[in-house]
């Protein structure tokens, strides 16, 4: 008995125009690991939703065909019954969790499903210590990390240890390392205990290793069905945004067949004399001195004074550790760079400080003009009832929003919602002087970041410095020429993007893993160059 | 918010927890006599300092203070009662004559401070009653009003972020957030809005879980009642005891009106002396009370 079928499924949300699935056939085997791929707007979540009981009990509107769930038929049982055979796992960590401790939380779906007092105990214990939340128990959810919270709401998904666990881009909210121990806890779970899988995600480099299969859906219908090499074949041809960095690297350098992770393409390379030989060298960046730091910020442009400048940052919050320590930053017009840490490093404070929404214990600022703050979460921008209430006519125009005007901002996409929050902190007379964006990337397809990126380009060759935090190497990569990291609070690097990203396991591209830091390659176009030119020297030689 | 500290009424279950800190709630809800309100105002306070909420329930007695005031005020406002004229304010509209009594004056105060006293006991609740322990009991009695308490008490902490992320926002628009009365409203509305995507969420998450289902929790048979269980129980059916007798002798009796009446005697000592000393007891010995 398959895990999961479904069999000429369609549906259609209520008010919708056009169905969101379309006549969708497909069946996961027990302790298969599938992906889910697509394009934003693709059916991915619906195509979920519909294998939880969600869709359409929850959200009614129109349905045809079947969709069984562990031999449970979906039009005859509900999202709680269903919830026994197939746990589920949505994008926000917020939302996921219904209770004030962590330990109730894991508790509750067992009481709902009418366990008794020991199993229910029995049932907390053991998926505390197989998720490794044994220690959040007693913990208020409240004060749990994205990471922690997204990993309790995993534990209630898998608490009555269903066959079948699916989940809708459940790292899209997280940060990278959140994200991987995330992947890895399903790779752990899937091949110990036999759990099958069905992730949908954007960023497949971080999981096509672990998959047995790849579902790819464009407009709601499946598009491709295949194993994870093929279906990157499949992606080179018909669906470019969907090639991961090593896939793009290796068609770049006319290499077959592309790899599924950064161990496969090391070993092609390695079987075609390429190099892939070990682990990426550190390469040793020194932070400047606090005397040439702002100078060397400036680079060639150090006859300009910097659109912004921070002079001796602390923030030295009552009863907490400082959050920043003397940080000293520089940026010049139209200079793009990418500040990078871990979590807690102090990334976002000091966007805050920059923008001036918080006040520096010590230290100053210093700006040549407006200073224009993205936050994390667009929506939280978006406070009218018309998108061209929330920004005038020619900022809507500059973010390609023009058209949408008389549109509910709440309809739009994440993408288009990203523009249009981009737009009201553009807006106004005066173009600002720097432009900070704090995370941009996170939930959006390679598409949108790539229009971002692009757009960021355009905004700098106008003139204004930007200055994006953001844990995604392959952005920073795209986007900057220069690139901060911070820890603790502190400037522990500031130096080119290709110096910084190339050597490292952590802050480094997929590209820069796979060819080891050679040649200082960071994007799979430069690092495609550079082996196309190694196969071109071998031939001669 | 509830937080898990080491101290004798968060290591109790929570229906003891609740039931001592709901009999405090009563007697301040029963008596008027400062006397006997300060009493309940201080074993508030003592309780929860004791309990490590010290802070959390102080905070919730800053928020009560102007209430109490404004109590207070309007009670000497409109309230014609009472004999002792203290200041004749002339006709005022819409109140007419105003004439501000010393009984109203006083009788103001009395419930002022009984307002404050409720919303510090409510706070030591509040902060030393697990909520879900509290939820599953009343998911056994009652899965309707169970799944909005669920509901509601999910969406203060996450309404909490969205406003805090939108008033930031607000300030990163070129204008600096225009503070109009409109933009205001944009906002709030905004909030509300995604108040209800919020809730939309958590309902599915909660069908997720199950709860549609409607099963009764089971009954947490396995654990013992502890030597903390058992003395805040005594001393919870003491204070109810207290109540009881209070009402039915006619102690701590206040009469407003014409004239103030506050009686003083053994009773309303007795009556004062023992709410703390009931209430604390169980609170001293700190055997068997873990970390959090």
């Amino acid at each position: 008995m398959s895990a999961l079928s479904f069999e000429r499924f369609s549906y259609t949300y209520a008010g919708a125009d056009a169905p969101a699935l379309r006549d969708v056939s497909l069946d996961v085997a027990p302790g298969e690991f599938v992906i889910l791929a697509g394009l934003s707007a693709s059916g991915k979540s619906t195509l979920l939703r519909a294998a939880s009981g969600l869709v359409p009990h929850f959200h009614g509107g129109t349905a045809s065909g079947r969709v069984r769930v562990g031999g449970l038929d979906t039009r005859t049982h509900g999202p709680g019954e269903l919830a026994a055979v197939a746990g589920t796992l949505l994008q926000d960590p917020e939302t996921q969790v219904v209770m004030a401790t962590v330990r109730a939380e894991l508790a509750f779906p067992l009481e709902n499903m009418g366990f008794d007092a020991v199993a229910v105990a029995r049932g907390v214990e053991e998926v505390a210590l197989a998720l490794g939340i044994a220690p959040l128990l007693d913990r208020p959810t409240h004060e749990l990390s994205g990471g922690e919270l997204q990993r309790v709401a995993l534990g209630a998904a898998l608490a009555g240890r269903p066959q079948l666990v699916l989940l809708d881009e459940p790292t899209s909210q997280l940060d990278p390392v959140a994200g991987d121990e995330l992947v890895w806890l399903l790779r752990r779970l899937n091949e110990e205990c036999g759990t099958a899988v069905v992730l949908a995600e954007h960023r497949l480099e971080r999981c096509l290793a672990h998959a047995d299969r790849v579902i790819v859906l464009e407009d709601g219908a499946i598009a491709c069905e295949a194993p994870p090499r093929a279906m990157l074949e499949w992606a080179g041809e018909r669906a470019p945004a969907l090639q991961t960095p090593s896939a793009r690297l290796f068609a770049r350098a006319g290499l077959r067949p592309p790899p599924s992770g950064v161990k496969e393409a090391r070993a092609t390379l390695r079987a075609h004399g390429l190099g892939g030989d070990g682990a990426t060298p550190l390469s040793v960046v020194r932070p400047p001195s606090a005397a040439r730091r702002p100078r060397r910020a400036l680079g060639r442009r150090r006859a300009e004074p910097a659109a912004l400048r921070a002079r001796g940052l602390w923030q030295e919050p009552a009863g907490a550790p400082a959050v920043l320590r003397g940080v000293d930053v520089a940026l010049a017009p139209g200079e793009r760079v990418a500040l990078m840490g871990r979590n807690g490093a102090g990334k976002s404070t000091l966007l805050r400080h920059l923008a001036g929404l918080q006040k520096p214990t010590r230290g100053r600022v210093e700006a040549q003009g407006r200073v224009a703050l993205l936050l994390q979460h667009p929506g939280d921008y978006l406070i009218h009832e018309r998108v061209g209430d929330e920004a005038g006519p020619q900022a809507l125009e500059r973010v390609g929003l023009a058209a949408l005007t008389e549109r509910h901002p709440r309809d739009l996409s994440g993408g288009e919602r990203q523009r249009l929050a981009l737009a009201i902190v553009l807006d106004g007379g005066e173009p600002p002087a720097a432009l900070l964006l704090d995370e941009p990337t996170r939930g959006m397809d390679r598409a949108a970041k790539g229009d971002l990126a692009d757009r960021l380009h355009t905004l700098a060759a106008g003139g204004a410095a930007v200055l994006v935090a953001t844990h995604d190497a392959e952005f920073a990569a795209a986007v900057a020429d220069r690139v901060i990291l911070l820890a603790d609070g502190c400037v522990i690097a500031d130096a080119p993007a290709p110096e910084l990203l190339s050597g490292g396991w952590h802050f480094a591209t997929e590209t820069a893993r796979v060819l080891g830091g050679e040649g200082r390659a960071l994007t799979p176009e430069q690092g495609g160059e550079l082996l196309r030119s190694r196969m071109i020297a071998d031939v001669r030689a | 918010m509830y937080r898990r500290h080491a101290s004798v009424l968060h290591t109790a279950r929570a229906g003891v927890a609740g039931a001592y800190g709901s009999a405090l709630v009563l007697l301040a809800l029963c008596f008027t006599h400062p006397i006997v309100l300060g009493a309940v105002a201080f074993t508030a306070v003592a309780a929860a300092a004791l309990s490590g909420v010290g802070r959390d329930v102080a905070r919730a007695a800053r928020f009560a203070v102007p209430v109490a005031l404004l109590v207070a005020l309007v009670n000497a406002l409109v309230v014609r009662d009472g004999l002792t004229v203290v200041a004749r304010l002339g006709e005022l509209p819409p109140f007419g004559e105003l004439d501000v009594t010393l009984e109203a004056l006083v009788y103001g105060l009395l419930l002022g401070l009984r307002v404050l006293t409720i919303v510090v006991c409510a706070a030591l609740l509040t902060a030393t009653v697990d909520p879900d322990a509290l939820l599953r009991g009343l998911r056994r009695a009652s899965l309707r009003s169970a799944l909005t308490a669920s509901l509601a008490t999910r969406m203060v902490p996450v309404l909490a972020r969205d406003t805090r992320r939108m008033q930031q926002a607000r300030r990163c628009r070129p204008d600096g957030g225009a503070r109009t009365r409109r933009a205001q409203l944009a906002v709030v509305r905004a909030v509300t809005t995604g108040a209800l995507d919020r809730a939309v969420d958590v309902a599915a998450t909660l069908e997720l879980r199950g709860y549609a289902l409607g099963r009764r929790p089971p009954r947490a048979g396995g654990r013992r009642w502890s030597r903390h269980d058992l003395s805040l129980a005594a001393a919870a059916a003491a204070l109810l005891a207290l109540v009881v007798w209070g009402l039915g002798s006619g102690a701590a009796r206040v009469q407003p009106y014409p004239r103030l009446v506050l009686q003083t005697g053994r009773a309303e000592l007795a009556l004062a002396a023992l709410v703390p000393a009931i209430a604390l007891a169980p609170l001293l010995s700190r055997r068997g009370v873990g970390g959090p």
